[in-house]
């Protein structure tokens, strides 16, 4: 194959190009699609309940992503602050996964526990009731906002259907009921409170 | 990594270095009977034309170069499959070391300190300086960096406690949490019980409430609330069951606060840190906790705090 054939020719050119650049991911990504480390969760890892799963959804809609990370790097000066660093089977079923990529508020891979209902209840209302020089945004809104239990029970339902999450039949039956009426804020919080649960209070 | 995988990503990643070397050494030759100093023969734009030049020495020396660090990195560090390379490097080893380092240099430090007796560590002004360092990253969230808390998180500077103020009950809270327990009473007293009670307990720490409120109140509040925060109302600190007769309120000493809490209940916690602190550092906090309110009442003892 000639160097003018090549330059000569887009559509080869292309072709080899995007088998050169394909190395890099078949290497680097391929195999993590097929190792139990990547694809089985850690022991203790549970599906989200239908309460915690809306207050993903929410946590979502309202980007908390955009300041917070949930990704504990294995460096002492992250895991004296938030805990245990993070392993890639806590992750598998957040779909899609609330890493993060930016840290204006502290990371929340641990923050399970960490704080009081009561606490985070203020906190998200208005975060400088109870943290004066925090320059968080509050959400006063989920307090009056209820969930839809009928759309959250669809949503996990696709989860399972389309995902593979493993939730039983029992669970998709009652998360309707489990969720209808409740405040986004008593979803979101209960999301917060679950987070990191796994490996929680390890250093 | 299973060994397919492993098999996988080594034969890829070695094709492809190999593959380097192949494009370099077959670009690297003139064809024949190219010369030196003509053009390809490609003309761009009516008058662009290239040299067909070899590739620069120093840059393909550069090029041969590189791939052997490639091979040689590879040979050192994790990056083929599952080879672990020569030199043993991992990222959770490097933690563990860091860990390690910081512990042999730290622990003894606080273990140190952790030895010494809460009340006499308060007066310690270096001891302070940590323990302050230490509340502000684990428990000004809640109760304020000046620990004199918020609605619903208690002021720890004052001389009032829920669950005791001797340095081992403090410690305990921080240890272990705590989990305060006032029952909702709404649905039991009905909205007429409730305002009687609240009338009363407005009352008790001596502020006037009207008396065909707070008789009927008095009457359920030995029957209802005495077994908790005792019949005069000065509380339990076995339970944290707060005393009311005082003038301090964890949520708000209001008419309302106080309805809002007789009827609807409260459940304070306080998260327990033996597991997130460790149980030398809980010490340091629990005599820096104890030096706030400590200082009022012994001039002696100071926090060594500067600001």
């Amino acid at each position: 194959m000639s160097h003018e054939a090549i330059e000569k020719n887009i559509g080869l050119m292309g072709l080899l190009i995007l088998i050169v650049v394909a190395f890099g991911g078949l290497v680097e990504i391929t195999p993590l699609f097929f190792q139990t480390q990547t694809t089985q969760p850690v022991e203790g890892v549970e599906p989200y309940p239908a309460l915690e799963f809306a207050g993903r959804d929410i946590y979502v809609r309202e980007g908390c992503y955009n300041c917070h990370s949930q990704m504990i790097r294995p460096f002492r000066a992250e895991t004296e602050r938030y805990g245990h660093y993070s392993v890639a089977g806590e992750f598998v079923y957040d779909r899609p996964f609330q890493w993060g990529s930016k840290r204006t508020g502290p990371d929340l891979a641990r923050v399970g526990g960490r704080y009081t209902d009561d606490w985070h209840y203020a906190h998200l209302i208005n975060p400088r009731d109870v943290v004066p020089e925090s320059n968080m945004p509050g959400f006063p809104w989920l307090a009056e906002r209820t969930l839809d239990g009928e759309t959250v029970a669809k949503r996990m339902k696709a989860q399972r259907d389309y995902l593979g999450v493993p939730y039983t039949d029992e669970q998709l039956a009652n998360a309707a009921a489990e969720v209808d009426g409740k405040t986004e804020m008593e979803a979101l919080i209960a999301y917060l409170q679950g987070l990191g649960r796994a490996f929680q209070h390890k250093r | 990594m299973s060994t397919f995988w492993s098999v996988f990503v080594i034969v890829l990643v070695v094709a492809h270095l190999v593959g380097y070397a192949w494009l370099l050494w077959s670009t690297s030759k003139m064809p024949e009977g190219a010369k030196i100093g003509e053009t390809t023969g490609h003309v761009y734009d009516d008058d662009l034309e290239e040299y067909n030049n070899p590739l620069p020495r120093w840059w393909l020396i550069k090029f041969y170069l590189l791939i052997l660090f490639g091979f040689a990195y590879l040979a050192l560090y994790p990056g083929l499959g599952n080879f672990a390379g020569l030199l043993g490097w991992s990222q959770t080893s490097e933690y563990d070391k860091e860990v390690a380092a910081a512990e042999e240099r730290y622990a003894p430090l606080y273990r140190e300190l952790a030895s010494i007796p809460i009340p006499e560590l308060a007066k310690n002004p270096q001891a302070m300086q940590t323990g302050q360092r230490l509340f502000g990253n684990n428990c000004a969230v809640c109760h304020g960096s000046d620990a004199r808390g918020a609605v619903g998180f208690p002021d720890l500077t004052d001389d009032d406690w829920l669950w005791g103020g001797s340095p081992e009950a403090i410690k305990t809270s921080i240890l272990n949490g705590r989990q305060g327990v006032m029952p909702a009473w709404g649905s039991a007293l009905g909205e007429d019980g409730v305002d009687q009670v609240a009338a009363y307990v407005y009352s008790l720490n001596g502020r006037s409430a009207p008396a065909h409120l707070t008789q009927p109140g008095a009457a359920k509040f030995a029957a209802m609330c005495a077994s908790c925060h005792g019949a005069d109302g000065t509380g339990n600190q076995l339970l944290g069951a707060p005393n009311l007769t005082d003038n301090v309120w964890v949520y708000g000493g209001s008419l309302n606060a106080i309805r809002q809490t007789i009827r609807d209940g409260r459940q304070g916690v306080m998260p327990a840190h033996k597991d997130l602190l460790g149980e030398d550092r809980v010490h340091i906090v629990a005599a820096y906790v104890y030096s706030l309110s400590a200082k009022k009442d012994d001039p002696s003892a100071t926090t060594g705090v500067s600001q």
